[in-house]
């Protein structure tokens, strides 16, 4: 994705130097475009120095269908990424909170979710349940993986209902939507965040444009599901962009460290 | 293949008859693995008992003579009332919902509602929901689960609707909450697939205790046509890709993910509605008899684990 030394950016144009961009993280310094990044310089970028264990690294994908061409695009996957599945999921502090960390991998056939994502969001929230910690997930996703078929519909399920117990030990949840969260994965564990945040210009919505547009049969007016179209629409906390991203995080994990008055809380304890 | 597959088909169907009638119940538990296999191996077949391609299957699936959710709730309760509305926005006609009496118990009944012509599938959205449908049917949850009643869902649905405003009121968090909530629903739920079990737009009236599908209903993570336009660029594969995506009552039912397949009778439902009805009754009213002896501890925890271990994985 940048393997080279210099990039163009989608959005302006603009070609930048790849050293420079890596300090900007990854931001284009004209127009604000935002570059998709790897999940490892994610958890760089977030966690505090050395803090991140990793959880589950095993994992890998089966092949339940026998769907065509299914098997070689995981061994592609895994010989251009250098992991074993679509998201990276551990324990890590960030401004020295321990923090269980689900970081979906955007190489890895567009962070699809299919059972191994499931499953691997599922114990990571099930850690944290069972950890009392805070969790934090960094979303991008083209949704369900179709060749799973319906093992990958019902990975919406198991995460949601993961997600709904650890609640009910009133545990905080916080998903970072960056570009592009779509279809399965934002109608399940993304949008199911306590505090929700979209990543500046980021792609996010169920339905993808091109189906809209084919359904519809209309032109898409201009900034049709971007992450500011969602925050005027009532379905975001906040667009933040990429460099206040961990300080941001960090605030919001500092403020949920302390229960004033928990006796309040304990109506939605079950 | 056999050479006689009507002869074959009508002796399998009579010695699952046989076992269920003349086994008695504490010995036929041990059967079921055969009774499953043999349930196995005729579904899928048309009434000559030759075996149907998925497409075939799907285009049954969506029949336009096939019997809609209301039309089924007419035959199958008493005292039913229709309610409405999810009391934010507006009340979605894709999806229709309401209370009544089944074999004499209150229940709450939630289905996608397709029309019968053009003119009523406009109105309806050709079964496809929008984020106001899947908030009335958690409103409708939520107050079954206050009312202790138990909850019957029908999915029939090409998928969630794909549209601006669908988006704008937030189709995803719509969906998302759906799932959340029902997980942990105080009440028995059980769903039955009648046509079209098209993704997110199901899932999110069905993540349930028990569901069951329809002989000739489908349930994908995808329309195959939409499969076959991402993988392979064009739509006119759907046949390979109905293949592919194992949407089949009979193969969910060999992966785990329904707990039965509802037998249709003759060339499918579209052609017998009522007996098609009255086997839908038969399969929910044991189910509910089921559900109803659970303690609710025990109901959740089994509906928590039952989507728990729904996966495939590799684990070094």
């Amino acid at each position: 994705m940048l393997s080279r030394l210099f990039v163009t950016c989608s959005q302006c144009h603009t070609t930048h130097f790849i050293s420079f961009l890596k300090h900007s993280h990854y931001v284009c310094s004209k127009c604000g475009y935002h570059f998709r990044i790897d999940a490892p310089n994610r958890i760089k970028k977030l966690c505090d120095r050395g803090s991140f264990f990793e959880l589950d690294q095993g994992l890998k994908s089966a092949d339940p269908l026998n769907f065509p061409g299914y098997q070689q695009k995981i061994d592609d996957a895994m010989i251009a990424t250098g992991i074993n599945e679509a998201v990276i999921t551990g324990v890590a502090t960030i401004n020295d909170i321990r923090t269980a960390l689900a970081i979906l991998e955007p190489r890895f056939i567009m962070a699809s979710m299919g059972s191994v994502v499931g499953e691997k969001i599922t114990r990571l929230v099930e850690y944290a349940t069972d950890h009392m910690l805070p969790a934090v997930m960094i979303i991008s996703s083209g949704g369900a993986r179709m060749q799973e078929g319906i093992f990958s519909l019902m990975q919406m399920a198991k995460t949601a209902a993961a997600i709904k117990r650890f609640h009910e030990r009133q545990l905080l949840l916080v998903t970072v939507l960056a570009d592009p969260t779509t279809g399965g994965v934002t109608a399940s564990f993304a949008m199911l965040g306590d505090i929700i945040i979209g990543e500046t210009k980021a792609l996010i919505g169920f339905a993808g444009p091109r189906v809209i547009q084919q359904t519809i049969g209309q032109v898409l007016p201009p900034g049709f599901q971007t992450a500011e179209f969602l925050l005027e629409h009532g379905m975001l906390d906040m667009v933040v962009s990429r460099k206040n991203l961990k300080a941001i995080l960090g605030s919001i994990l500092r403020t949920h460290q302390q229960r004033p008055y928990a006796q309040g809380g304990e109506r939605h304890a079950r | 293949m056999p050479d006689n597959p009507k002869k074959e088909l009508l002796e399998i169907r009579q010695s699952i008859k046989d076992i269920k009638r003349k086994i008695p119940p504490r010995e036929a538990k041990s059967l079921d693995p055969i009774i499953r296999e043999l349930e196995e191996r005729i579904t899928g077949l048309g009434a000559d008992g030759t075996p149907r391609a998925a497409i075939d299957i799907v285009k049954l699936a969506r029949h336009p003579k096939r019997p809609t959710t209301l039309e089924y709730w007419q035959i199958l309760l008493h005292d039913f009332i229709e309610l409405h509305g999810d009391r934010r926005f507006a009340d979605d006609q894709a999806i229709v919902a309401g209370i009544g009496l089944f074999n004499g118990i209150p229940v709450t009944v939630i289905g996608h509602q397709k029309g019968r012509n053009v003119k009523e599938n406009i109105k309806r959205h050709f079964g496809m929901a929008h984020p106001e449908g899947y908030r009335k049917a958690l409103r409708l949850m939520e107050q079954a689960e206050r009312f202790g009643r138990p909850i019957i869902t029908f999915i029939d649905t090409p998928g969630a609707y794909p549209g601006i405003g669908a988006e704008e009121r937030g189709q995803a968090e719509a969906i998302a909450t759906n799932l959340y909530h029902m997980s942990n629903l105080r009440v028995p739920i059980i769903s039955v697939v009648t046509g079209e079990g098209g993704s997110g737009g199901a899932l999110g009236i069905g993540v349930t205790d028990r569901i069951y599908m329809l002989a000739n209903a489908i349930y994908s993570v995808i329309s195959p046509e939409g499969c076959a336009s991402i993988l392979w660029k064009d739509a006119g594969k759907s046949g390979a890709a109905a293949e592919a995506l194992k949407l089949t009552a009979a193969d969910l039912f060999k992966y785990g993910i329904i707990d039965g397949i509802i037998d249709e009778p003759g060339a499918g439902a579209h052609e017998h509605p009522e007996e098609t009805a009255a086997l839908i009754k038969k399969t929910l009213s044991a189910a509910l008899d089921d559900l109803l002896n659970l303690n609710v501890e025990a109901l959740l925890s089994r509906r928590y684990r039952k989507y728990r271990q729904l996966g495939v994985i590799i684990e070094a």
